[in-house]
């Protein structure tokens, strides 16, 4: 019954199709698909020149519960941390039923698990640093992420920055958390409950580096701690992080910042005798020499032109 | 501010019921006495098909409450996720009907502009967060479910996990149908927590018929029990000194 509405939902949005708003009347041109979830379908649109990512559903309470989140997200000041919020309307559709939609930035980047793959793995101590970074700036607002999860994330670039997509599960501190995915999820790994405190947002950012570590994910097992602890240990990506991951699982950590001093003595201590370092740094000054290259003889070749044009 | 309690069956089955009552009216029955009907149906492996759950949308339906048909190992996230459903969806009802009567009987959440309603959400998951609630659980435990009780108490207990992270209480009782002579037996006295049931469900012997509506019928009379209110009065002092 469920896939037959929002079978009927996308035959009503595509491509091409403009959406205009019941109350604010601004219209977003549908462009593409982008993905469905449980609550309704995001789309690519367009609207003066600019894109944007539009989410439409019939389920109208679910979506303004998301609304909220959101609007909450943009009291938050200084760092970016979800997507921002562009516009919130309903939409009478020409099948006659009502949806509710909202529109919000479109952030294009790829997943942490492929950028790591590409770039290497001292990326995964930057991100986790920012992400450490963003969670305390939610924390101290009095807001848990609560459905901190890999898919949930995204690198997007210039700068390079990890960035939150779906913010559905954010929680005020002291209620039960909203939305959790089973593998994240503190309860699940009978590591304590599901009441939303800094230290279930950093059970799960373990999970995520476990994630990473493991694509394939692993079961929980008859002991679930010992299963955790025995899988930071044997990543090798996760090595060196293994002291402030388990410290975390334990829920040791009263604050992401405390997570964060830990992590950034072991990434400084790291520096000075590791020859893999040494190598790579030698390695990127090779590469800005033939980048400064490439530049210069571009640039030549921008300046044969233009004489020859003149 | 008084705050009221939430009164929902949670029905898990596997199957069509084919004994006594329509379950259906009995559900209809049950939401008329603010009771709201969840129902889970639950299927085996994905070459099953969901024919012989269409009854399960139904009852919800007459019920007031949610359904959804999963597969065993989705259980323990389905069911935390409707019955939360359903406690907004039953908040929302009331919610709408104040709406009515200070707007007028045509208007309801809908018509308001996005920002009205979001405030008003923020109400109705605040009431969701702080309401008592008591979860009365019917396990089918019909032949066929005999493999998949394992997976139930999981998610009973996964449930009991999700709700206790709430700051209004919570009650719980199991009862199963068929019992050993009646329609309906009780399996766990109200109570807190389900951490208890680990050593209840074994005792949990598979027979043939599914008297579904008769069950739902006698479930609702569960709520009114006497030691209910009494355990009530008696938990009050402990809750609070936690």
């Amino acid at each position: 019954m469920k896939n037959l509405m929002s079978k009927k939902l996308d035959v009503v949005v595509q491509p091409g199709v403009e959406i205009t708003g019941k109350w604010h009347n601004r219209t977003w041109r549908i462009k593409q698909k982008l993905g469905s979830g449980a609550i309704g379908s995001v789309y690519l649109c367009e609207a003066n020149g600019k894109q944007a990512a539009l989410k439409i559903s019939e389920k109208n309470t679910s979506m303004t519960m998301e609304v909220n989140v959101l609007k909450s997200f943009a009291k938050v000041q200084g760092a970016r941390l979800g997507p921002y919020l562009m516009d919130v309307d309903d939409w009478e559709a020409p099948n006659g039923m009502v949806y509710a939609f909202y529109v919000m930035e479109y952030l294009r980047g790829e997943s942490i698990r492929s950028f790591i793959k590409k770039r290497g793995d001292v990326w995964l101590g930057v991100f986790m640093l920012q992400l450490l970074d963003d969670l305390e700036q939610l924390h101290q607002n009095g807001w848990v992420f609560g459905d901190l999860k890999t898919d949930n994330l995204l690198v997007v670039h210039s700068p390079i920055r990890i960035r939150w997509v779906d913010v559905g599960g954010t929680t005020q501190i002291g209620r039960s958390i909203k939305e959790y995915t089973e593998f994240f999820d503190r309860g699940y790994w009978e590591m304590g409950s599901r009441r939303a405190e800094p230290g279930y947002d950093l059970f799960a950012f373990v999970m995520v580096c476990l994630d990473i570590a493991y694509p394939k994910r692993f079961a929980k097992g008859t002991r679930p701690q010992l299963t955790l602890e025995q899988k930071i240990n044997h990543a090798r990506i996760l090595q060196r992080y293994r002291k402030p991951l388990k410290k975390a699982i334990r829920g040791d950590y009263l604050s992401s910042a405390e997570m964060k001093r830990d992590i950034i003595q072991i990434l400084d201590h790291l520096r000075p005798n590791n020859r893999r370092n040494v190598r790579q740094r030698y390695h990127s000054t090779q590469l800005m020499l033939v980048e400064s290259g490439v530049v210069s003889l571009m640039a030549l070749i921008f300046y044969l032109i233009s004489l020859l044009l003149a | 501010m008084k705050k009221g309690t939430l009164k929902q069956i949670l029905l898990i089955t596997d199957g069509c019921s084919n004994k006594g009552e329509d379950p259906a009216a009995t559900a209809a029955l049950a939401f008329q006495q603010g009771i709201t009907v969840n129902v889970i149906g639950i299927l085996d492996d994905e070459t099953e098909e969901s024919a012989g759950l269409d009854e399960v949308e139904e009852i919800a339906l007459s019920g007031g409450g949610v359904s959804q048909i999963v597969y065993r190992e989705a259980l323990p996230q389905t069911v935390q996720m409707v019955t939360k459903q359903a406690m907004t969806q039953t908040l929302q009802g009331f919610v709408n009907q104040e709406l009515k009567q200070i707007l007028g009987p045509e208007q309801t959440m809908e018509d308001l502009d996005p920002d009205k309603r979001g405030e008003i959400m923020e109400v109705v998951e605040d009431m969701g967060e702080t309401c008592d609630l008591e979860v009365l659980v019917l396990v089918d435990t019909s032949a066929s479910m005999h493999d998949k009780l394992p997976m139930v108490k999981e998610a009973l207990i996964d449930l009991s996990i999700s709700l206790n992270a709430r700051i209004g209480r919570n009650r719980f009782s199991i009862f199963r149908f068929p019992g050993k002579r009646k329609d309906l037996q009780e399996v766990l006295d109200w109570s807190p927590k389900l951490e208890s049931i680990s050593h209840l469900f074994p005792k949990l012997t598979s027979g043939g018929i599914t008297p579904t509506g008769p069950a739902i019928k006698e479930a609702m009379h569960a709520f009114g029990k006497k030691s209910l209110l009494r355990r009530f009065k008696h938990e009050e002092s402990d809750v609070e000194e936690a």
